[in-house]
């Protein structure tokens, strides 16, 4: 087999590197088939037919092999679940006992697979400072918010003490009610104040209540905890496309749940519709695939838009025929500059008679907060049994005790809380506005977007080839040549090439003219020589 | 909210599935204090939990500490320490605790052994890390060999997400459950009879519940068993600082650096600062391994399991601090001896007899000659009468899987002195009127 993972390794580069955008073999022949009929991609089938049925021998192969080391880098997508270090088989023996084929495919020595992640690890090697490092890499594909930390600073340096303390201020600092064990899935205190957040968050139209509340150190383990509890290995989730690049390791990777992308189209906006979704489940079903849940998220990520109350009321008919889950992730519902009104999941069942058992909320602090080192995830559940072991699964990922604290004393401060929201949702209203018009300036539209830390923007008539490989080629000039990081939407799983995710939240307004000129030496050559 | 119980739409095998465990007397037992807790003025005849293994004798250190060194807890550093310290999500963790970790961990073993911090993988706690090190080194299906009797929560923590099984080594009384080869070799044939993978033994050193380090030669036989067999060692150390007496504590990190490091990428350590530091609440859990792509996935996996910067951050300087962590490590070591040996001499007063141990934060004791039969249907029938009419919660031996029926194990260091003094009092009664009765009978 190692002659194999030779030739595997040569085909390569003649791969235009199509599995962060499909799932499993299948998809591999279905993606670009479709691609052909739309009269594109016509050169991507000849070489990737070959490497799809090579696929399927190995994952056939796979199941007689025992998982053996392969130290050297290997080609094997994140996103695809055929291990395929598994078929290296019996390579020279090294005094190391074998990994689980699990880990095997994982511990590739660069998970340079996904773009996502490629350019993250590019600009933490070389971030730009506009007067330490005036021509590293802008950081534009990060979905962090740093526009209003300094609000959230002010707070702590005035009240951390106090917060830390606790109740028993006269006597001193009490490490006891801190250190000791706690609830695993977060102490009632925390759960009031986080469903207090929330409410405020959600402007009061719905109340959360704590007892419905599971914390996670994070919404990374907030949503691996949801899939293990509402899936069993190999069974789906169908998810609207493009979506979070980092949902394909969270939910892939562990508990083995394979995510069905349900595209959605520039022409409607990327808003999906229960068509499509009807569409995506019977394709599934043939497939041979269990679907357990959809997942949506809402506001989206990337793209920015929110879903319509309409859409939420067919949401929960669709979910409720197919007697499945539906989980929206609502990690930026805080995060709103636009006209329209956020509409939580929450909102609309409050006010219908539905079953809600099936419908579970994802929540954090990571955006709306702007706290992500803290880790702080929410399963927010309206399901008994889901509470029930998800409360116990949290001991895996619980929420630091001295951060519980602290953040109670925070979020019970509604009077912070409510200025903090509403400075924020202006900060990010004003960055949003500045970096539209300038990215208009290059000729670059934007898709609609209430919503989120970025803008979705529509590149494709700068690329080459109107194709995956052409986005990638773009991807790569903007990152070696502009050096500014964007997220390509081939890693977010977008049917139609050329569009990405710029976040501007880690940038100041002083940045945003250095970032057009960065990105117009890229506009400019492009054409230049069209 | 709705009650619904999932005849209507379904969950997943795990969630439904009881591997939590948390129907067993082990956790029985807890639900029992949660409900009637001792408190010496609120309630002094409720139960007082002795199940629980938590180190509550020293915080009083760590208080002292982080009251005078205030710059650990705040951010009145300026804006950049503070944002650094917010967005900070870097699976690699913080460098600045990393090496803290590091020095503490070498500042324990009395400088035997190295640690890298690049080595280094934080976890949200120990059970995370264990959990980790299943999901990478063994898939559903294998096998981990435990020697027995083990922590009762590894029945959960090992197999519930991961699907892997535990096949014990068993230990006994004859030798003072020490592993010996010829259990090993039982444990591994066992697995491999009911065609289990066996991916690598799981030791917890200093041992939970047995309150004993393990020892030098053992350790050595054990990896040599794990590289003849070409499988992995995981060495849970999360009592290693809590060694109080002789033989002095030899973790598997010094066999690895005495044999040059050959060999060595099938050995992995756990640790946390949940015992020895008593901060089960802060969640900083740690696995170290002598294999990078171990390292390196156990890395992206942590991703699930974080730990807070914030808790990075406060740790870092107070772990950094040389001069308190030799300080703490030395009195805490003291008042769990004088603990030790305090609920030795009231056990022995009450006619009870304990395994010879030197670490842990408990005792494990032989409760064999109460007995009615020496069966563990006579265990538990002692326990829950331990439980219901003594007032005590312990952990029966049969939850940790011990293969002996009669022994229990019991904590001292999670109550004040005065709270064990009762527990002891309630004991020696207990054992008095067993013995009248039993006298009456004969």
């Amino acid at each position: 087999m190692t002659r194999g993972s030779d030739g595997e390794k040569r085909s390569r580069p003649h791969q235009p590197h199509p599995p962060s955008r499909s799932n499993g073999p299948a998809m591999r022949i279905v993606v670009p088939l479709q691609g052909v009929v739309q009269g594109r991609g016509g050169l991507v089938l000849g070489s990737l037919l070959p490497c799809a049925l090579f696929y399927f021998l190995q994952l056939y192969l796979k199941r007689h092999r025992s998982p053996k080391n392969d130290p050297s880098a290997s080609a094997s997508a994140s996103a695809s679940i055929i291990p395929r270090t598994l078929s290296r088989g019996q390579l020279s023996p090294r005094a190391q006992p074998p990994l689980s084929a699990r880990a095997a495919a994982l511990a590739r020595p660069d998970d340079d697979d996904s773009l996502y992640y490629a350019g993250l690890r590019r600009c933490a090697a070389d971030p730009y400072h506009p007067t330490r490092n005036p021509d590293g890499v802008i950081q534009l594909g990060l979905a962090e918010n740093q526009l209003s930390l300094d609000l959230v600073q002010e707070w702590l340096v005035k009240n951390a003490k106090e917060a830390l303390l606790g109740e028993d201020k006269e006597e001193g600092l009490n490490i006891r009610g801190l250190a000791t064990y706690q609830p695993f899935d977060g102490s009632i205190d925390l759960k009031m104040a986080v469903a207090g957040f929330m409410g405020q968050v959600m402007r009061g139209s719905v109340s959360f209540n704590p007892s419905q509340i599971v914390l996670t150190s994070g919404a990374t383990p907030a949503i691996e905890i949801l899939s293990f509890c509402l899936a069993d290995t190999g069974n789906a989730f169908l998810v609207p496309s493009p979506y979070y690049p980092g949902w394909d390791r969270d939910i892939k990777w562990r508990s083995r749940v394979e995510l069905v992308p349900v595209p959605c189209r520039s022409t409607d906006n990327f808003s999906f519709s229960i068509a499509a979704l009807e569409r995506a489940y019977t394709q599934a079903k043939k497939r041979g695939l269990k679907v357990r849940a959809v997942l949506i998220s809402n506001p989206s990520n990337p793209v920015g838009n929110l879903v319509n109350k309409e859409t939420l009321y067919g949401l929960l008919e669709f979910v409720t025929e197919k007697n499945i889950h539906l989980i929206s992730d609502e990690i930026f519902a805080g995060s709103t500059h636009g006209k329209t009104k956020f509409v939580s999941v929450a909102e609309v069942l409050d006010a219908e008679a539905l079953d809600k058992s099936r419908v579970h909320i994802i929540y954090g602090l990571s955006k709306d907060l702007s706290l992500p080192g803290f880790r702080v995830g929410v399963i927010y559940s309206y399901n008994e049994n889901v509470l029930n072991a998800a409360s116990k699964l949290a001991r895996f990922s619980s929420v630091s005790a001295p951060t519980q604290r602290l953040l109670v004393s925070m979020l019970s401060d509604s009077m912070f809380i409510s200025e903090y929201l509403e400075t924020n949702r202006e900060r990010l209203q004003r960055m949003y506005r500045l970096f539209v018009d300038a990215l208009k300036q290059l000729g670059i539209e934007c898709a609609g977007s209430s919503g989120g830390f970025y803008c979705w923007v529509d590149m494709s008539k700068f690329i080459q080839s109107y194709s995956e490989k052409g986005e990638q080629k773009l991807w790569d000039k903007l990152l070696t040549i502009a050096k500014v990081n964007v997220t390509p939407g081939s890693s977010c799983h977008c049917i139609e090439p050329g569009w990405f995710r710029l976040c501007f939240t880690t940038s100041t307004e002083k940045d945003i003219p250095v970032v057009i000129q960065r990105i117009r030496k890229v506009t400019e050559s492009h054409r230049m020589s069209h | 909210m709705n009650k619904v119980v999932g005849h209507r739409v379904e969950l997943s095998e795990i969630a439904t599935s009881n591997t939590h465990g948390e129907d067993s007397p082990y956790f029985a037992g807890w639900k029992a204090y949660d409900e009637d807790p001792y408190d010496p003025v609120n309630n002094p005849s409720g139960v007082i939990q002795m199940g629980l293994a938590e180190n509550q004798v020293s915080f009083d250190l760590l208080e002292d500490y982080l009251e005078q060194h205030p710059e650990a807890s705040n951010w009145g550093n300026g804006i950049s320490s503070f944002r650094e310290n917010a967005l900070f999500q870097d699976y690699h963790g913080l460098k600045t605790f990393r090496k803290a970790m590091a020095s503490f961990m070498e500042q324990i073993r009395g400088g035997k052994a190295k640690f890298d911090p690049d080595r280094i993988v934080l976890t949200a706690g120990a059970t995370a890390a264990n959990e980790l090190l299943t999901f990478i080194l063994a898939d559903p299906g294998d096998a981990l060999l435990i020697p027995t009797p083990y922590y009762p929560g590894f029945d959960r923590d090992l197999r519930w997400r991961t699907g892997v099984n535990i096949v014990p080594i068993r230990c006994d009384s004859s030798n003072g459950f020490q592993v010996t080869l010829k259990a090993l070799e039982a444990a591994y044939a066992k697995a491999e009879a009911a065609e289990m993978k066996v991916r690598g033994v799981l030791l917890t050193n200093p041992s939970n519940p047995l309150g004993t380090a393990v020892a030098r030669a053992v350790l050595e036989d054990i990896l040599d068993f794990a590289a003849r067999k070409d499988i992995h060692l995981i060495s849970d150390e999360i009592y290693s600082g809590s060694v109080f007496a002789s033989p002095e504590f030899v973790s598997v990190a010094e066999i690895v650096e005495a044999r040059g490091y050959r060999n060595c990428e099938r050995v992995h350590i756990v640790y946390s600062l949940s015992k020895d530091l008593g901060l089960p609440g802060f969640r900083v859990g740690t696995i170290y391994s002598y294999n990078n792509r171990v390292v390196t996935t156990a890395r992206r996996m942590s991703s699930f399991t974080l730990v807070s910067s914030q808790t990075q951050k406060t740790l870092a300087s107070m772990l950094s601090d040389e001069e308190f962590t030799k300080y703490y490590i030395r009195t805490n070591r003291e008042r769990l001896k004088r603990r030790y040996e305090y609920i030795i001499q009231g056990l022995e007063r009450a006619g009870i007899e304990c395994l010879q141990g030197n670490a842990g934060l408990f005792c494990w004791m032989n409760l064999g000659p109460l007995l009615e039969e020496q069966t563990r249907e006579g265990e538990l029938r002692l326990w829950k009468l331990i439980l219901h009419e003594v007032r005590l919660n312990i952990s029966p031996g049969s939850s940790c899987h011990c293969s002996e029926p009669g022994w229990f194990r019991v904590c001292f260091a999670n109550m004040s002195l005065h709270t064990l003094e009762v527990a002891l009092t309630r004991i020696y009664d207990f054992t008095q009127k067993s013995k009248t009765i039993k006298s009456l009978i004969n």
